[in-house]
């Protein structure tokens, strides 16, 4: 790594979060960079680094102890996913996914026996997870979705499609969100643990995407898809509430993504502009490069720093607020850094020969999912003006 | 002073249109995921006088303005950012330096069968180390009798997978620097030369972009283009006319993504309404179309100034810089207010997106661009 990338920057790390970056950096660089351009390429998933980093023990960071997580906090998530993310943002954001919007609400408002039973599989990494929230027709307006849930004995049957739904097809449960009760708004939404063997859900094709070629991204559909009772997380109705928690936390997640692309795409205009001569000298001495790769790292750290005390203040009543900020500022910084990268690299950053390249199609979904830029200013303000 | 299109011009465009949106938009998509070069569009363009719009009939072209050029670039560009260039490429680069240094042999062997679209150009000068400073080339051409012969590599070189015809810079002696540089005109049929396979790119995936390498390619005298040493010079003249395209090609990139994105704004329901109604998408629309007209204006402001002979270096630069960093946020914007649509192949915007980005880096990157400018602004105050 670049050693002005100040890769430490924010809450002071402790010896394991050290060792735990290292290891995950070492990790990244040893199995997960090879064959990293062939699998955008042939839009290639690749389960077995999936389930590796499962025995890593980083697919349930933050699930209990108890019940075969890792039992780790949010700033270890965020140092983990941008190491990741740092490599290869596909394989980054199917395992923020899984420990984010998955393992994390049902851990956090799953009953035991629920728990028992389905947080040991995910947390191992012997399957993944999904988060079917996002409708075809509602997005940023989550709470007008329009998949229904009725209750029928010791069943609950949904009807409905859930669009965008990242891990789709490799995630062994999605925590999916319903309409229990049509007449009680966002009151009326509550959610569920879906296995993906239950009778009725089915996988549609995947999305043809422009980034992140190499995670999965498909409709998931019920068709009188029946989940036992015991599978309703929280409380009926309180499906929305759930949703949006589960969302401040996993903004960390994207956050940290959108550092890690950051990070590598300032280390590639770093070495490029170093290597590259024009005019008879590297064009790292002109001074529009040099002052580029000064705004990159400045952004850098900012981005870094708000990314880790957002995560640091997680359970404290700044936490929506900080972590929008995080995912609002990560992103654009992220998306203006590879702009600038891809620049310095001129008509060779164009070149899908070159790896900032397919960064620059990365990045661009990371002001877009998990809240838009849009939605993230709307929480800010929202908790500012309040 | 007069702004707006006169009548021949309104009637250009609206056939350019009806051409594009007919012939052009149907394949557009599949040649962007294929890399497929669209040979049948050349073909088509160059019976309607879009392969050489501003070369005069005598030679093949359609004897018009290099206005109406920005036009038939824009409308293009506004379906397919691929045929955008392709057709710019030999409009600007290979067509016009012919016309203006090309001998009447010359115009009428080469110029002729380029600007009626039975042929296509392609512009070698890009080499693997001299990008941003083309003076650093290291093609060279030596005098053997009547003949030159000449060894290199160009690299990135737009059409050149399906070019019949290079414009060629090579240098008679690396030690004159700029000085020695020298333009051929080189058929594709010269023993010697050879095309690279197809360059996979981020954006204007069907453009043809390859690597061209001449191994002892004998070129008889009679296809250089103006004198030894004069290359330098023709180049930066081209470019300065190519500019003015690649301004246009990015103003009609831009003003298909306005398009679309201003329809999804009033289709889109979020919260009960359309997304238009919230002030954050309005303010997006209004800075779209404002500075879309503004470098569209700019880019015809260019394009005046080249035909009222005037000098137009600043012009075509600051149309250039301007057109291509407005088409990149107007994308960026326009993705944007398409949410995960945006981020799908099925929709079209991310295609606009992939395909502006090349438009703030060929034909002089926007850091060379502001180099000219500043140059000439500070030389001339």
């Amino acid at each position: 790594m670049t050693q002005t990338g100040d890769s430490n920057l924010g809450p002071r790390l402790t010896d394991g979060q050290q060792l735990l970056q290292d290891e995950v950096r070492r990790f990244c660089e040893d199995r997960i960079r090879p064959g990293l351009a062939e699998r955008d390429r042939n839009h290639t998933f690749p389960a077995d680094i999936l389930a590796e980093l499962g025995d890593m023990g980083l697919l349930g960071m933050t699930v209990a102890e108890g019940f075969g997580g890792s039992g780790l906090s949010a700033l270890d998530l965020v140092i983990v996913v941008e190491e990741i993310a740092r490599v290869c943002p596909s394989v980054a954001v199917s395992l923020s996914v899984s420990n984010s919007v998955c393992c994390w609400p049902i851990n956090r408002f799953g009953t035991e026996d629920l728990k028992q039973r389905v947080l040991p599989p995910l947390a191992s990494g012997e399957t993944l997870g999904g988060f079917a929230l996002t409708e075809p027709g509602s997005g940023s307006d989550a709470g007008s979705l329009r998949t229904t849930a009725v209750q029928n004995g010791q069943n609950w049957i949904l009807n409905g499609e859930k669009a965008w739904i990242t891990n789709a097809g490799a995630a062994g449960f999605y925590v999916s969100f319903a309409r229990t009760n049509p007449e009680a708004g966002h009151r009326g939404i509550s959610a569920f643990v879906v296995g993906a063997d239950t009778e009725g859900l089915s996988i549609g094709p995947p999305e043809e995407k422009l980034g992140l070629r190499a995670s999965l991204t498909a409709p998931v559909i019920f068709n009188d898809c029946r989940v036992p009772n015991s599978h309703l997380l929280g409380q009926e109705g309180q499906g929305f509430k759930i949703a949006l928690a589960t969302l401040d936390h996993s903004r960390l997640g994207i956050a940290a993504q959108a550092v890690g692309i950051h990070q590598r795409a300032f280390e590639l205009a770093v070495d490029y502009a170093r290597q590259r001569v024009q005019f008879g000298r590297p064009i790292a001495d002109f001074q529009a490069v040099r002052f580029t790769i000064a705004e990159m790292a400045t952004r850098l750290a900012a981005a870094r720093s708000l990314t880790r005390a957002a995560a640091a203040a997680e359970d404290t009543s700044q936490a929506g607020r900080l972590a929008a900020q995080a995912k609002l500022f990560a992103a654009e910084a992220a998306n203006q850094a590879c702009w600038d990268s891809l620049q310095i690299h001129g008509g060779n950053g164009f070149s899908e020969e070159y790896e900032i390249a397919k960064l620059y199609r990365d990045v661009r979904v990371t002001t877009i999912y998990e809240g838009t830029s849009e939605m993230q200013r709307r929480v800010i303000a929202r908790h500012l003006l309040q | 002073m007069r702004i707006d299109l006169n009548e021949e011009q309104k009637l250009l465009r609206d056939s350019v249109r009806e051409f594009a949106e007919e012939e052009v938009r149907p394949k557009a998509k599949e040649i962007d995921e294929t890399g497929e070069f669209p040979s049948d569009f050349l073909r088509q363009a160059g019976e309607l006088g879009l392969a050489g719009v501003a070369v005069p009939e005598e030679y093949g072209g359609a004897g018009m303005d290099t206005t109406a050029y920005t036009l038939v670039v824009e409308e293009i560009s506004r379906v397919c950012g691929s045929s955008g260039v392709i057709l710019s490429v030999n409009n600007s680069l290979v067509c016009d330096p012919l016309l203006r240094f090309g001998t009447e042999d010359q115009k009428r062997d080469f110029l002729t069968p380029l600007a009626a679209g039975q042929k296509l150009g392609c512009f070698a000068l890009t080499e693997p180390e001299a990008g941003s400073d083309p003076s650093a080339l290291r093609a060279t051409a030596t005098r053997d009798g009547d003949d030159y012969i000449l060894n290199g590599n160009k690299l990135f070189i737009t059409n050149g997978t399906n070019a019949d015809i290079a414009l060629v810079f090579a240098t008679v002696d690396p030690e004159l620097k700029h000085k020695g540089i020298t333009a051929f005109i080189v058929p594709a049929e010269t023993p010697g030369y050879a095309r690279g396979g197809h360059e996979y790119k981020l954006g204007v995936n069907a453009s043809g972009t390859t690597e061209l390498s001449f191994q002892d390619m004998r070129v008889p005298a009679s296809q250089r283009l103006g004198e030894e040493g004069e290359g330098f010079k023709i180049a930066m003249q081209t470019l300065d006319a190519g500019r003015i395209g690649i301004a246009a090609q990015a103003v009609g990139i831009a003003q298909a993504a306005f398009e679309e994105a201003l329809a999804y704004s009033q289709e889109r329901q979020q919260f009960g309404r359309p997304i238009s109604d919230f002030q954050a998408i309005q303010f997006y629309l209004a800075d779209i179309s404002t500075e879309l007209d503004a470098a569209r204006l700019l880019t015809w402001k260019a394009a005046w100034a080249k035909d009222h002979e005037k000098r137009y270096t600043l012009e075509a630069c600051q149309a250039k810089l301007f057109a291509s960093e407005m088409a990149q946020r107007v994308t960026t914007r326009a993705l944007q207010i398409h949410g995960g649509y945006g981020y799908i192949r099925e929709y079209n915007v991310e295609r606009y997106f992939r395909d502006a980005r090349i438009t703030e880096i060929y034909e002089g990157t926007s850091e060379i661009q502001k180099m000219v400018i500043a140059d000439w602004i500070l030389d001339h105050s």
